[in-house]
């Protein structure tokens, strides 16, 4: 009696599985490719696309390391930089939302970013950042004078219309 | 006396020799004084390619007897800068970072007070860096003690090495309201950097001291130790300053006049 309910179970399995399989076959493409958007500001990035997809951890490192100890602080490999220029228009942020620059592919690669745990995601200047309060509204001026100064998301957001 | 003969010329040609050798070292010497106070002048307003040189040693002059009551302008413009919550707004104040905060002594005897701000003192040979497990703690050429945050792993060893409690570790996630200019996040010690943004910017001053400038105080003076011409190189030499716990023999970079 058990060998025939245990039978009847195989049996049963093996169809649902045909037929769920039938019915929703495997995706060919897999999981969702990332939606990459283009960088607000600037025309070409500061190396080959192809590179940058490779190779832009190595570099980010490389450079790092030269700013935080050696006090070599160029513009062109700075993380500072690539947000200036990859922030999305809408969460003035390169990983805010899900389909923010960095997050995008990430979350694809599912490899985790630790860099924003410490480094602003946002470019200089932002409404967003550190909020003026009582204490600090004397300094207002020049909160201002950085934001002039430096890109802001508003001004992105205007460079590209 | 043939051959002695080239030997009487000789003397004269190897004497003209010396000469000129000697003339050519004087103007290489000319050329290598020339570089030097190149690398000198560069060395303040460097360029962004260029790294931290230690031909210049930032330091700070605390003038104790200008240090005013009450004011609090100086930490406003550190929290400010660099984007740390002052304990005063902090939902968890023992556990708030202080980069730099006020202190008010009274002399027990005399009742005699004294206002001083306390911070990172830059020490030469920092205890922090001494503990340090993994190498995050370290001082930069320019004499700029700084945390690599890439490197810290959090275990506060170097807190407890401060002879000055300069250093605090951020508890918590910041969720994403640092300043672009100055990264932080949990996880890691952090102290006064001696504004090393705007050093690398070519400021050449720190946000304390220009916010103490800007009240009137002038407490607070930044500069190039190494450079006999500074400002602050000639104050020290002037005025009588002490360094806090100088029986550590840490050589600080934070002089204090008045206490």
């Amino acid at each position: 009696m058990k060998r025939i309910l245990a039978l009847g179970a195989v049996v049963l399995t093996t169809a649902a599985l045909a037929w769920a399989g039938a019915d929703a076959p495997p995706k060919a493409g897999g999981a969702p490719k990332p939606a990459i958007t283009k960088a607000v500001k600037g025309e070409q990035c500061v190396e080959d696309t192809d590179y940058m997809r490779r190779n832009h951890m190595k570099v980010l490192d490389h450079h790092r390391d030269q700013a935080v100890i050696e006090g070599i602080r160029t513009k062109k490999h700075s993380l500072k930089e690539c947000i200036n220029c990859h922030a999305s228009e809408t969460t003035g942020s390169v990983a805010a939302a899900k389909d923010d620059f960095c997050v995008s592919c990430h979350s694809y690669a599912a490899v985790k970013i630790d860099c924003f745990d410490c480094h602003s995601t946002k470019p200089q200047g932002s409404a967003a950042m550190h909020p003026l309060n009582a204490e600090t509204a004397h300094y207002k001026h020049k909160l201002a004078a950085q934001a002039t100064s430096r890109v802001s998301a508003e001004e992105m957001a205007g460079v590209a219309q | 006396m043939n051959e002695l003969k080239p030997m009487s010329e000789d003397v004269p040609a190897s004497h003209e020799r010396r000469r000129f050798i000697g003339a050519a070292a004087a103007t290489a010497a000319g050329l290598a004084i020339a570089p030097g106070v190149i690398l000198v002048e560069v060395a303040h307003g460097r360029s962004e390619d260029q790294a931290a040189s230690s031909a210049v040693r930032w330091g700070m002059l605390v003038d104790a007897t200008k240090c005013a009551t009450g004011c609090n302008d100086c930490v406003t413009a550190c929290s400010t800068e660099n984007g740390w919550t002052p304990v005063g707004e902090s939902a968890h104040p023992k556990q708030a970072p202080q980069w730099i905060r006020k202190l008010e002594l009274q002399d027990p005897l005399t009742q005699m007070e004294t206002n001083l701000p306390m911070m990172c003192q830059h020490c030469a040979e920092p205890p922090c860096v001494d503990v340090c497990p993994t190498g995050a703690s370290f001082k930069r050429a320019d004499g700029i003690v700084l945390v690599n945050r890439h490197t810290c792993i959090g275990c506060r060893y170097c807190m407890m090495a401060c002879p000055y409690k300069a250093r605090s570790l951020v508890h918590e996630s910041l969720n994403d309201t640092q300043k672009a200019d100055v990264p932080r996040g949990i996880g890691c010690v952090e102290s006064c950097t001696f504004c090393v943004q705007k050093v690398d910017r070519g400021d050449g001053n720190t946000a304390c001291a220009e916010a103490c400038t800007a009240a009137g105080h002038n407490a607070l003076l930044f500069g190039d130790m190494n450079d006999p011409e500074s400002e602050i190189s000639r104050r020290l030499r002037e005025l009588p300053t002490k360094q806090v716990r100088a029986d550590l023999n840490l050589n600080l970079g934070v002089r204090y006049h008045g206490i």
